[in-house]
């Protein structure tokens, strides 16, 4: 301690440390906007480098204190000694997101067991693998957040997209049980539930109706999930009460109706 | 992924007039749009952006539309010598929110802040600081072209000074702007200090435009366009410049109000619009004043309701924006509004705005010395077109020009006259527009 301490004390501004994984992704990309004049520093894992490179020029230009290109086939990673390497670069970690997936078409999927297991693969075995490597590391440090991107389609099988329900639904139950392992420890696990979103996912959809929202609307949402609240979040939020409904529909209703 | 174009009906031009279901490409990086080129498969191609042109020339409904406006990266932005290089979808407003508490402001401005850097490039825009900056193109000093003929081009003014003079006001006909580099203009704050001066007719505008373009970077003019006789042409006068106070406060758009649906059609007649206009002059008609006046109401009055083009109801309306030069310019703005006022078919918007002598950088730019007269109407099918073809004769008569940007209407032949280098235009054989069909049939 000096003698003539007579500065004011001020708490150092730590910058965010945040890895996204999944960032050429449309919703991960609005999302890494807002995230950027913060002065985040954020890692960006996706498979196209060029396309990495270009979204890291843009989200220095908005203030992003670093943005590093990490090419990576998530869907394929060894998570746990990649995750290893990504926590080294940033010093730590406040933040991941893990928004990568695929939409597959069900008639397809419902045709060909492999193209079923791939997608399975992607969105969930995967997933499942970053995210318990992401406990193990915000358990550590007894502090930091897990953000998942799911969907409203994993709240309840539906004939037109099941097996890509059926991925995010169970992505929800794992994100839930680890917000409740990390609850003690001082750490997040928040899985976000959009619900239709215009991206290029939905593209081959013509024209869409009122219930769709633009990612920056999801980017939003997902931005105040890193703050605080869990483990659940619907995106944007009325589609909490679509889903109660959804959920609740007696079998003798929910199977005649075509959705 | 599937087919990349999908047919939408919901593509509209800012005018909402022309409905035809168009198709449409929404890339989101660069290193889509080869491939965009190579799977049209013949059917000819448009880069759009965010669709305020009024018209038809970001309509391509035998063909194919590239919507640019997801293609908005910032690539480098240099806050010490303010000069930035972006995306061709990058917008006006994300651009001004980035730039704008570093001390910068954009060179150029339209009267809204929902464009396109690329769109403002094709269209050559200009604002109320015209006669002190020129026009928007004048201010960039490179631009990434892709052409279907060409490949990938670096296009600076010196480099291919032709397919730069095409590409700047090429209304998108010259290939894909991909990304451009521009040179900002430091402000001294976010704020300006506004005058507002009203003029009771034509002559009194004549003398407050001449007494204010030395001492004020920017000018324009609201005309009462149902006011005939002597108050012909009586309006408000608005001139205002950046005030040195040093805050440097971008703007947050949270606070839009929206226009959801569209406005029944009976609330568009001759006698609400020229209450709204006794109104609104006699609202400023009081004294001149002077106030501070953040950079957002100044120059993007009508930003603040999202889709205030819906209050025209489903039939639309149609913009009509002309230019007459120096020396005719006196005659043709009385005769214009007396023919206006004549007809009664009013319009909510007249704006008047000289032009100064700066050159514009393209054949097809549509800004020159002179003064500038922009109006919309409520879109009343053959009655309105027949009206704006007895403006078309006077502005012909004038010496005078049209705005592509603005029209959904101007025969080969008028375009022709307004932009008479037409022959030198290096257009891209793939792409065409709905606009540009009819300017060359």
């Amino acid at each position: 301690m000096s003698g003539a301490s007579t500065e004011i004390a001020v708490a150092p501004v730590t910058p965010l440390r945040i890895i996204i994984l999944g960032a050429t992704s449309a919703i991960a990309e609005a999302t890494a906007r807002l995230w950027a004049p913060g002065g985040a520093r954020i890692l960006l894992a996706g498979r196209n480098e060029a396309r990495l490179n270009e979204i890291a020029s843009d989200l220095k230009a908005r203030g992003a204190a670093e943005a590093i290109d990490w090419p990576l086939d998530c869907a394929s990673a060894n998570a746990s000694a990649e995750l290893g390497k990504m926590v080294d670069r940033l010093g730590g970690l406040d933040i991941l997101l893990l928004a990568y997936g695929v939409l597959g078409e069900q008639a397809e999927l419902e045709r060909d067991p492999a193209a079923a297991a791939r997608l399975i693969t992607t969105n969930f075995s995967s997933a499942a693998a970053w995210c318990l490597a992401a406990t193990a590391v915000l358990e550590k440090q007894g502090a930091g957040t897990l953000l998942v991107i799911g969907s409203v389609a994993g709240d309840r099988g539906r004939r037109s997209n099941f097996i890509y329900g059926a991925t995010k639904g169970g992505l929800a139950l794992l994100v839930e049980g680890i917000a409740h392992k990390l609850a003690p420890l001082g750490a997040r696990a928040v899985i976000i539930k959009p619900g239709f979103v215009d991206t290029p996912m939905t593209a081959a959809i013509a024209n869409k109706g009122p219930l769709w929202a633009k990612p920056e609307a999801i980017a939003a949402s997902i931005v105040r999930a890193g703050e605080k609240g869990g483990p659940e979040i619907y995106a944007p939020g009325f589609w909490r009460g679509i889903m109660i409904v959804i959920r609740n529909l007696p079998v003798a209703i929910f199977n005649k109706i075509n959705i | 992924m599937s087919e990349p174009f999908v047919t939408r009906s919901d593509i509209l031009s800012w005018g909402r007039v022309v409905r035809a279901p168009q198709r449409v490409a929404t890339p989101r990086f660069r290193d889509e749009l080869d491939k965009l080129l190579g799977a049209a498969n013949g059917a000819s191609l448009l880069p759009i952006g965010l669709r305020r042109s009024y018209g038809d020339s970001c309509l391509n409904d035998t063909g194919d539309l590239i919507d640019m406006s997801r293609v908005d990266r910032f690539i480098a932005f240099d806050p010490a010598q303010g000069i930035l290089r972006a995306e061709a979808g990058t917008s006006f407003s994300e651009i001004l929110r980035l730039i704008v508490p570093h001390g910068w402001f954009l060179p150029v401005t339209p009267g809204t802040r929902f464009v396109t850097l690329g769109g403002a490039i094709a269209n050559d825009v200009h604002g109320k600081n015209h006669h002190r900056a020129g026009t928007f193109g004048r201010h960039v000093r490179a631009l990434g072209l892709l052409r279907s003929d060409r490949g990938h081009l670096t296009l600076t003014p010196e480099s291919d000074a032709a397919l730069f003079a095409s590409t700047i006001g090429g209304l998108g006909l010259t290939g894909i702007i991909e990304w451009a580099e521009i040179a900002l203009v430091k402000t001294d704050s976010s704020s300006l200090e506004v005058e507002t001066i009203p003029f009771e007719n034509l002559d009194a505008f004549w003398s407050l435009a001449d007494a204010s373009t030395e001492k004020f970077e920017h000018t324009v003019a609201w005309v009462d366009c149902l006011s005939r006789g002597e108050s012909l042409g009586r309006g408000i006068f608005s001139r205002g410049n950046w005030t040195p106070y040093g805050f440097h406060d971008a703007h947050d758009d949270k606070t839009w109000k929206r226009v959801v649906a569209d406005a029944p059609e009976f609330l568009l007649n001759p006698l609400s619009i020229g209450a709204f206009n006794e109104l609104y002059y006699r609202l400023h008609a009081g004294r001149p004043h002077t106030k501070l006046q953040h950079y957002v109401p100044f120059f993007y009055p009508l930003d603040a309701i999202h889709g205030w083009n819906r209050l025209y109801g489903r039939s639309g309306l149609l913009q009509y924006q002309c230019l007459v030069p120096r020396a005719t310019e006196r005659e043709a703005i009385r005769a214009l509004l007396e023919e206006i006022a004549k007809e009664g078919q009013a319009s909510f918007l007249a704006v008047l705005k000289t032009f100064g002598d700066v050159p514009a950088s393209g054949l097809f730019s549509f800004p020159r010395a002179g003064t500038t007269l922009a109006l919309d109407f409520p879109n009343r099918g053959a009655a309105t077109l027949a009206l704006l073809t007895r403006l078309d004769a006077i502005v012909r008569d004038a010496g005078g020009a049209l705005y592509p940007a603005k029209d959904g209407r101007i025969s080969r032949e008028m375009f022709r006259l307004s932009f008479p280098r037409w022959q030198e235009f290096e257009k891209d054989p793939a792409m065409s527009s709905d606009f540009w069909r009819r300017v060359s049939a």
